[in-house]
């Protein structure tokens, strides 16, 4: 078998591509040894890895973590379809063209100016002590629940902004083309507005969902042992910070391969329905 | 004398205080092809906007077979069913195949089966050489495929009128035929089109009606002949006259 010979441009990307790994590779290790090298260095050293880097501690408290961590998937998971429901139609109405919904429009945004205007926090403390404060029973009572619901609408009114910028940034042009057809207003928003606007909303709305998933943790704030209140109680209990650097690690291994997935799904998208890219 | 498919009545339009249709009159009748030609800004694009109702009208009316469709509370996707339109640049759906644009409002709007509008669709990209690009999307297509594509979807509706805005302008010069091509095919089978261009030579050769806009108002109709070969109006003649320096004609 004989081996084509490499053209010259062929020999030139192929030492180009050589020298791009080469630096990647350089400058990769130098931040590396400088981290392993100068931290250990600084004065006090052996009293923060004692408190954060505590193995004994960190192996004792993961797994009570993980246990307590199950409750924020918990409230995470119900509270994400309610969110994204409630921010549609918020959208959907803010987007609304009809001159007799003007007052739905209004209140819309009303809605979303006064949820995005305070504190996620502070709408926790408010809901989740107000409403169960109201005396009803069990459970209609419970911090949990009402901790969710704050959680709901404070982060349907910014999930509504993200759809909004979606589906002003179709172009009304896919609209007249829709509409052309004899499509209704529901059928065009529904089949060719939505569809493109959430395509293109899908990065900042996994932002919001990331926060999101880190703000569960506030509803610990009003009562429920999840996992930053467990790492809290773990802290004292052992009067040692590993517990929160667990903690940390546990969020991460949710989070990362959240990101990461819907970074391969845009690209796959993408690679699906458009032409060729520039280099 | 039978009623025109479509008669536009005295139509006016304004965007604010700017007046893009100043009371235009036209009758449109079925099986005819109609040029509306006239400088960039006439309103060549508005007045078939008008026509499918994209716009509100201020003034006048438009009558579909006779029957006044512009009264307020009219349904628009009536007219919109029975009259198709093709824009200058293409607006197929970029998330769907080139299928599934043509079959969506078959589906939604007239209720047709998946099946039967796919057979539909192929038969349309067979008629227009679009057959091996039913699966593709339009990105991965070339801008006269894109636009073929676009009358397909258009032509699907079996609509009663063709409503084309400018859809050559977007396209590179050797694109074009293939584009007008399709267009000339249509005529040869009856539809009534209407289509605003700037391709002179087409409008001469393939229509029978040559309406001059400028301003807002038809200043000059007639046949081809007429208005190419002995324009009446001062401005059609350096309309024109522009339009041959620029080695459009």
């Amino acid at each position: 078998m004989t081996v084509e010979p490499l053209s010259r441009r062929q020999l030139f990307e192929r030492a180009q591509r050589r020298k791009s790994t080469l630096i990647a590779a350089a400058s990769s290790s130098l931040i590396v040894l400088l981290v392993v090298i100068l931290i250990p260095k600084m004065p006090r050293w052996g009293r923060v890895r004692q408190s954060f880097f505590n193995a004994e501690r960190f192996t004792d408290s993961f797994p009570r973590l993980l246990h307590a961590f199950v409750l924020d998937i918990k409230i995470f998971t119900w509270s994400v379809p309610f969110i994204v429901v409630l921010a549609l139609l918020v959208a959907i109405t803010r987007n609304s063209r009809s001159p007799a919904l003007f007052p739905l429009r209004a209140i819309a945004i009303a809605y979303t100016d006064i949820m995005r205007g305070v504190p996620v926090l502070l709408w926790i403390y408010l809901i989740g002590f107000g409403v169960p404060g109201l005396g009803m029973d069990r459970p209609w009572n419970s911090p949990l629940l009402w901790g969710s619901v704050a959680l709901v609408l404070t982060y349907a009114a910014y999930v509504a902004e993200v759809f909004r910028a979606g589906i002003d940034g179709v172009h009304e042009s896919q609209r007249a083309a829709a509409r052309s057809l004899g499509l209704s207003n529901m059928q065009s928003l529904r089949f060719v507005v939505l569809p493109q606007a959430i395509r293109k909303v899908i990065p900042p709305l996994m932002n919001d969902l990331v926060s999101l998933q880190k703000d569960v943790a506030l509803v610990s704030l009003i009562g429920p042992v999840e996992i930053l209140r467990q790492a809290g109680i773990d802290k004292s209990k052992f009067a040692n910070f590993t517990p929160y650097l667990a903690a940390a690690a546990i969020f991460l291994l949710l989070t990362i391969p959240l990101t990461r997935t819907t970074d391969w799904l845009l690209e796959r998208e993408r690679r699906r329905t458009s032409g060729t890219r520039v280099r | 004398m039978t009623t025109p498919k479509i008669s536009l009545r005295n139509i006016s339009k304004r965007f604010g205080t700017v007046t893009v249709l100043d009371g235009v009159s036209l009758d449109i009748s079925s099986g005819s092809v109609v040029s509306i030609v006239g400088p960039s800004g006439s309103g060549k694009s508005t007045l078939l906007r008008c026509i499918n109702l994209l716009e509100h009208i201020d003034d006048g009316e438009l009558l579909l077979d006779g029957n006044d469709v512009s009264i307020p509370g009219f349904d628009p996707n009536i007219v919109r069913r029975r009259i198709g339109m093709v824009f200058q640049s293409y607006n197929l759906f970029p998330h769907m195949s080139v299928s599934d644009n043509i079959t969506l409002a078959l589906r939604r709007v007239l209720g047709l089966s998946r099946v039967a509008a796919q057979d539909r669709a192929r038969e349309l990209l067979a008629r227009f050489s679009l057959s091996d690009k039913e699966l593709s999307f339009p990105d991965q297509m070339s801008g006269g495929q894109q636009q073929r594509a676009a009358i397909a979807r258009a032509v699907a509706m079996e609509p009663e009128v063709l409503l084309l805005d400018e859809i050559t302008s977007a396209l590179d010069p050797e694109l074009v035929g293939e584009v007008l091509d399709v267009v000339r095919e249509l005529r040869t089978v009856g539809m009534t089109i209407v289509l605003a261009t700037h391709e002179m030579a087409f409008a001469r050769d393939s229509s029978d009606l040559v309406c001059v806009l400028d301003q807002g108002r038809i200043i000059e109709s007639g046949t081809p002949s007429q208005i190419f070969g002995a324009p009446q109006q001062e401005r059609t003649q350096q309309f024109l006259q522009r339009v041959i320096n620029s080695g459009r004609l």
